[in-house]
């Protein structure tokens, strides 16, 4: 009862004239971001977050809009994977195996519209579960205390690299790095200045915004400067649409699989959407077995993967909104926003700024609707927007997060700060040194840190509190799995993942 | 000092025959805030508040912008204020006690409270000191009693860093009580004041530590209990209920309060401009109403004591905090 009436405060946010013009402008730029290839959904937001203060929006309506154009992200990856047969991002790899093949069956529009449904389901399904579950998680975060905290991130860093993720080492680099870079400024437990070299913009440390805009979109830019891919790309025309009813109803069980499934893979943290379409995908294939015709264009094979990576990017929220934990490099960079308007996750976020949760959420379910509705009948116009050569995408992204960071502080220090990011994520990119491990070290690093010295202060240095209580000691356990698994499991996974990759050729 | 600048303001002044013409000094075109902070913080609130009500109150001729310069806690704006703006007399800077803890912290590197024009200060958020609804104190009294017995018998966390605002009120209240060897004190500090709290309502930490403006969530659903108001008298509405820490025996105050500084080197007529100002301000209904919306409660010192505040603020803070060997 009590979320009804919070969801209805919600709908009296999201319904807003104002934040219903973001929502709507967020799933636009997200569907666009999401088909280009090579802009993921973490760059997109992360650019948008200095336009959002630029604008000088509401926290909820900042907020909005920005997990408007993470859902629309999601959506958007799909256009290219079955136009194109290049992800529009990660998770949209699953979608090019049967959404490739549809579309050179001539059968684009089609694939395209049982995408946009399943998506739409997918995504509905996680953000029902996500009002559901959301609150109960929130009010059990009471029960963390620093203990239990440290060891929540713990959990978060040994699962960082993912179930699939390649390479450990580069990945435990890039988080180590991460840490390194939290450590600059005021140290909150003593008070003092830590490499700071009296520089005063240091003493607050490192801005998350200003190190997250530098290393995904400065870097972004520079990788274009070198490839110097100037022309737009060859791709399927697309064919007028003839959809009949019995073929949306017949991948109704199929997204509703795969909204759940995916759901699950979301809320767990370090799995995210990639998993979640990739799992949806193979289930779907078990399920039907010999009856479909998977990899040559069944319309189920897009539907899985798709209401899969939508499920997981909203569950992903969970953690994010209730412990400050994220689950995915884009929900890092949505934490990062949030703590720089001050707002700290958990459970006094859901009473204290209720109206911007639960305007955050309700935005969600509305923002699903223009979602879908953007996607079907207008899926010509991002098309279109698909074949303008990145040339002169490019440097309209780069001149938006310049202007917006220094709207924020009017500081070029902060530009030659982000700029010095932007060089330093190229090189890591080059050594392919994963990002968002960076970001993640960054974001959690002092937190886990504080919550160490928390948990020491109030043990009087005795160590054993951090596998005190029943809480913890499960999350350890969960944090060596986390761990281990991926070593035996992964390389088994990767093998599968990539056998389906080369199929599609 | 008559310059071209001042001779064009006496003109104005002059041309527009404006009632208040005989005051030597008055804003002219554009007045200008410095939020040294982030949009979204209590500096903003207080830049583009109080720019609000002065245009409201015609007290200056057109809008008031407010500025966001972000860094070191205040740092760089004070730096700014200091090295570039020197006689920039209509530039407002919204100040707190975080200021005021910083400088006396030896915080801003090579710089002082005398380096700026202190103006004046508007209201103030007042520091509490509250425990959860089961813990087993029930008034400031028997908290200090543990601690006199045991400086590390309770453990209280906030939202400040070591040495910061809401750590320095639990030393002053300690102090005032008689609690010996204060650096012994636990002190757990956390990005906000609702994340410091969460830990007292989940039950790991002890005690929270504090504004008044922080606690009222917690404190509606009974969660918190405060145990005393650090003000000179209880608070007004609603927070009457709420003792001060004076009226049960322990002398400690503690005020977060807002208000401004001006660059150095303004002429005396501008200062007492908008010194005068601040008084009209904080007098006027338009400010009342936004103060009763915002939590605000009532602080603010008689013109042109508020200079003495801020430098008696400072000292007693540079004391303590070398007291707990924060500083040397």
């Amino acid at each position: 009862m009590e979320t009804l009436h919070y969801l209805a405060l919600g709908f009296g946010v999201a319904l807003q004239p104002e934040n219903l013009m973001f929502a709507l402008m967020g799933c636009f730029i997200g569907t666009l971001i999401g088909a280009l290839p090579g802009l993921g959904p973490a760059n997109g937001v992360a650019i948008l977050i200095p336009l959002a203060f630029t604008l000088g929006l509401k926290p909820e309506t900042a907020l909005i809009m920005l997990t408007a154009v993470y859902a629309g992200a999601m959506y958007g990856g799909r256009i290219s994977s079955i136009l194109l047969n290049i992800p529009g991002d990660e998770p949209a790899m699953m979608t090019c195996l049967d959404g490739y093949p549809m579309a050179r069956n001539g059968k684009a529009a089609e694939a395209l519209a049982i995408s946009a449904i399943a998506s739409f389901m997918g995504s509905l399904i996680a953000t029902v579960g996500l009002i559901l579950l959301a609150p109960l998680l929130a009010r059990f975060a009471l029960t963390f205390g620093p203990a239990e905290y440290f060891a929540l991130f713990v959990l978060a860093f040994a699962t960082l690299g993912g179930i699939t993720g390649k390479n450990p080492m580069k990945t435990l680099m890039a988080a180590a790095i991460g840490l390194i870079i939290a450590t600059v400024g005021i140290d909150l437990s003593t008070g003092t200045q830590r490499y700071t070299f009296g520089v005063l913009e240091l003493y607050e440390g490192v801005d998350f915004i200003i190190a997250i805009v530098g290393l995904f979109a400065v870097s972004e830019l520079l990788f274009f400067i070198e490839e110097k891919a100037g022309k737009g790309r060859e791709m399927i025309k697309v064919n007028p649409l003839k959809l009949k009813w019995r073929e949306i109803l017949s991948i109704f069980p199929t997204s509703i699989r795969g909204g759940v499934l995916g759901f699950i893979a979301g809320v767990l943290p370090g799995a995210g959407a990639s998993l979640g379409s990739f799992i949806t995908y193979t289930l779907e294939k078990k399920i039907v077995g010999q009856k479909g015709y998977f990899g040559e264009g069944d319309p189920r094979g897009v539907a899985a993967p798709e209401s899969g990576n939508n499920g997981a990017s909203s569950g992903a929220l969970v953690p994010m909104l209730t412990l400050g934990v994220p689950g995915s490099g884009t929900t890092a960079v949505l934490l990062a926003m949030l703590v720089s308007l001050n707002i700290t996750p958990g459970p006094l976020m859901f009473t204290q700024n209720a109206e911007l949760v639960w305007g955050v959420i309700a935005a969600l379910l509305v923002g699903n609707f223009i979602l879908l509705l953007l996607n079907i009948p207008l899926v010509g116009v991002f098309v279109k927007i698909l074949s303008v050569p990145p040339m002169y995408l490019l440097p309209i992204v780069t001149m938006v997060a310049f202007v917006g960071i220094y709207s924020i502080s009017h500081s070029t220090f902060d530009l030659d700060f982000m700029i010095a990011f932007g060089v330093a994520g190229y090189i890591l990119r080059k050594l392919e040194i994963p990002l968002v491990p960076v970001i993640l070290g960054l974001l959690l690093g002092p937190e886990m840190e504080k919550n160490l010295r928390h948990a020491m202060q109030i043990s009087d240095g005795d160590w054993s509190i951090l596998w005190s209580s029943p809480l913890s000691i499960g999350l350890w356990l969960v944090a060596i799995i986390g761990l281990v698994l991926p070593v035996i499991v992964g390389p088994i996974l990767r093998r599968r993942m990539q056998a389906a990759k080369e199929k599609v050729g | 000092m008559i310059s071209a600048k001042t001779l064009k303001w006496v003109a104005a002044a002059a041309l527009t025959l404006t009632a208040s013409s005989a005051m030597a000094f008055e804003p002219s075109g554009k007045v200008e805030c410095i939020a040294p902070s982030d949009p979204g913080g209590g500096w903003d609130f207080t830049c583009r508040s109080v720019g609000n009500v002065l245009e409201e109150l015609d007290l200056v001729p057109a809008s008031v912008q407010t500025i966001n310069m972000a860094g070191a806690g205040g740092g760089v704006a004070f730096a700014h204020t200091v090295s570039k703006r020197a006689g920039d007399d209509q530039l407002l800077v919204a100040a707190s006690t975080a200021t005021t803890t910083r400088l006396a912290q030896d915080q801003f590197p090579g710089m002082d409270a005398d380096m700026v024009n202190w103006i004046g200060a508007v209201g103030a958020d007042y520091g509490i000191i509250g425990v959860a609804k089961d813990s087993p104190y029930h008034n400031l009294n028997e908290l200090m009693d543990a601690m006199k017995d045991d400086p590390r018998a309770v453990k209280f966390a906030g939202g400040s860093a070591n040495g910061g605002w809401d750590h320095l009120k639990v030393l002053i209240a300690a102090k005032a009580a008689g609690v010996e060897n204060l650096p012994r004190i636990p002190y757990l500090s956390y990005n906000n004041g609702g994340e410091a709290m969460t830990q007292v309502i989940g039950g790991h930490v002890d005690a929270f530590t504090g504004d008044i403006s922080e606690a009222q969530g917690f404190m509606e659903s009974g969660d918190l209990r405060v145990l005393a108001v650090l003000s000179d008298e209880r608070l007004p509405g609603d927070l009457s209920d709420i003792p001060t820490a004076k009226e049960q025996g322990i002398d400690a105050v503690g005020p977060n309060w807002r208000g401004f500084y001006m660059p150095a080197d303004i002429d005396d007529d501008a200062k007492q401009y908008w010194v005068d100002a601040m008084d009209k301000l904080y007098n006027s209904d338009q400010w009342k109403k936004v103060m009763k919306s915002n939590g605000l409660m009532p602080f603010h010192p008689e013109s042109g004591e508020f200079d003495a505040f801020v430098q008696q603020q400072i000292e007693d803070i540079h004391s303590l905090s070398q007291e707990i060997g924060l500083i040397q």
